[in-house]
């Protein structure tokens, strides 16, 4: 599979009262074209800082470093180092983002169809009025919207939330495209979802699901989804990074992840999720660290059923539990 | 099972509002939304019933109207046997000290200026008047600690806590005048994966130490499924389904039932 996005090391930096932290500590994912890689973690864990250092969305103040390169058919850019002119080019039109409440990311005052409209103009800055009103009935449909021309009317409030999420959706793929006949051809290559089913229904929260899914491989779109939900996971992604104050601490497949799972976290949040079949559920010790608070060493360790006394010395590599499967945890024999 | 068994009756509560009735609208064309129709069921002492339902189907209003804190338009309540809805002053202050609520964040409705002691003490002050300040504070320590939280909490405000430590304090307040029945809404919905699932089982010990009977409201067929006895699934307003917890999860016989189950994003089971 042709790498889409592949990020070495990547690092976010905050200063805080406390110090300066770091919500992203040295982070190395890869998404394929065509690719869902599954985010998750609780909240703290750095999963959306993640998310909107890829999108050039950090707020003031951040420091980045590491590389994150994206390839979608010219020449590979590092989204470290783009300026705010470049970013321009590269968010909404490359990399899309769709989050957890739509209400708070449409304006409350306009027309969801403008809202559509406007996303594509900022795009397509030449395009003729009637084009954009086709692209806008066309980007609906795609997202499985009934009746887009009415919807395109409505304001936000007499939208479900369902629908709404459908229209972010929408709007996430329909900025890209630039070539008036050709559908496909301009959207965004990937995709980033942050959470966004978790505001929804359950029976909503599965026709999501399917619409992403679907999408997907229509348009061979890399997708990141961010969600701190095991089950959620296993239904979208080829892959699964678990993240941990900050630091990826398991990676795999997501079949092989969640079956074996080599970290003692990610055993903790299965042993811990409630399933529909009645089964003792093992919490996890105590609470997620302050990031400007870490332990030395291994930042599960002191909540670890499994610490030894080595945990402490230093944060363990990622080390190979199989050929694609890596944990960051010492209790993996053979130093990665 | 005979009356006396239940510690909750409710018998075709029903409540509706006027559509469109906010402070900018008409509101004059006599349309009404139902939100409770005609919701019928009794709970047994040391039970745990919940009620599971999608957003908008009228769970929380039905929960409210048990403790009488939204008045129904119709039906009958009977909490350890006496007539909740026809309880005035002195007589329904009575009922309400043994019956309270676990929200799911119980900070947002309250004074964020008050100290976590004040804030589990205070049902205490306003039912029992003739406390001392030490002794009230004493019975909030105690408190505290049976919800798993050390005495320094006393004197922190709810920005000092994480979401699990802010749930354990409305526990705390919640217990704290030794209720019979407890209403629990979304008491886990706001609360990480391995958080929520510490407040569970505090949940269930603190049944089993004092004796409690739950109504748990959720979203959540997960979470129902590890703690319900019985299950009612409610769907606008009405109760489409109402069983043994078991079997409605196992068996389930109506068809909406069947979609809110075939919907959730099973966590598979390690291997």
């Amino acid at each position: 599979m042709t790498s889409l996005l592949e990020v070495r090391g990547l690092t976010v930096e905050l200063p805080t009262p406390e110090g300066r932290i770091r919500p992203v500590n040295d982070v190395s994912l890869r998404i394929g074209a065509g690719e869902a890689l599954g985010l998750v973690g609780e909240s703290g864990s750095g999963k959306t800082m993640l998310a909107l250092a890829l999108m050039g969305l950090l707020p003031p103040g951040a420091r980045v470093s590491g590389e994150a390169r994206l390839e979608t058919g010219g020449a590979p850019q590092n989204l470290t180092t783009l300026d705010e002119r470049r970013w321009r080019a590269v968010r909404g039109r490359e990399i899309a983002m769709v989050f957890q409440e739509p209400m708070t990311s449409l304006n409350p005052v306009m027309r969801v169809g403008a809202q559509i409209e406007e996303a594509i103009r900022a795009h397509g800055p030449k395009l003729d009025a009637e084009t954009v009103r086709q692209r806008t009935f066309a980007a609906l449909e795609r997202a499985a919207v009934p009746e887009p021309a009415l919807r395109a009317a409505q304001f936000p409030h007499q939208l479900s939330g369902g629908l709404r999420q459908r229209v972010m959706i929408a709007m996430a793929l329909a900025s890209g495209s630039s070539e008036p006949n050709q559908e496909m051809s301009g959207g965004p290559r990937l995709l980033i979802a942050d959470e966004p089913t978790t505001a929804l229904d359950v029976t909503v929260q599965k026709q999501i699901l399917e619409l992403l899914g679907r999408l997907r491989r229509e348009l061979n779109l890399g997708l990141l989804f961010i969600t701190h939900d095991l089950g959620v996971v296993a239904q979208v992604a080829d892959r699964v990074a678990v993240m941990y104050a900050g630091r990826i601490v398991e990676e795999g497949p997501v079949r092989d992840v969640l079956a074996r799972p080599r970290h003692p976290y990610t055993a903790g949040l299965l042993a811990a999720s409630p399933r529909l079949t009645r089964a003792p559920l093992t919490p996890i010790p105590g609470s997620v660290p302050q990031l400007a608070a870490l332990p030395p060493g291994c930042a599960f360790e002191p909540r670890c059923g499994m610490r030894r006394s080595d945990c402490t010395l230093a944060v363990p590599n990622l080390r190979a539990a199989s050929p694609s499967h890596t944990a960051r945890c010492v209790l993996i024999e053979g130093a990665a | 099972m005979s009356k006396g068994d239940h510690i909750l009756e409710a018998r075709g509560l029903k409540k509706s509002y006027r559509r469109g009735a906010g402070a900018f609208s008409e509101g004059t064309d006599g349309a009404r939304l139902t939100a409770v129709d005609d919701v019928s069921f009794s709970v047994a002492p040391g039970e745990t019933f919940a009620i599971v339902g999608e957003s908008g189907c009228g769970k929380t209003t039905l929960a409210r109207m048990l403790l009488r804190l939204i008045e129904p338009d119709a039906g009958e309540i009977l909490f350890q046997g006496e007539n909740l809805l026809a309880a005035n002053g002195a007589e329904l202050r009575a009922l309400r000290r043994r019956m309270q609520m676990v929200f799911q964040d119980p900070f947002a409705s309250l004074n964020p200026r008050m100290r976590a002691g004040e804030m589990v003490a205070e049902p205490l002050a306003i039912h029992e008047g003739g406390l001392s300040r030490a002794r009230l504070r004493e019975r909030a320590a105690e408190m505290l600690a049976r919800v798993g939280l050390d005495a320094s909490a006393l004197d922190r405000y709810p920005h000092e806590f994480s979401g699990g430590q802010r749930q354990r304090i409305g526990i705390a307040r919640a217990l704290i005048l030794r209720p019979r029945l407890v209403v629990a809404d979304e008491p886990v919905s706001a609360l990480d994966v391995s958080v929520g699932a510490q407040v569970l089982l505090l949940l269930q010990e603190l049944q089993h130490e004092f004796g409690l009977t739950y109504v748990l409201i959720s979203h959540s067929l997960p979470v129902v499924a590890q703690v319900a006895t019985r299950i009612a699934v409610m769907r606008a307003g009405r109760f489409v389904e109402q069983g043994i917890a078991e079997q409605v999860l196992a068996r389930p016989a109506h068809e909406y039932t069947r979609a809110l189950l075939a919907a959730v994003p099973e966590v598979p089971l390690p291997t």
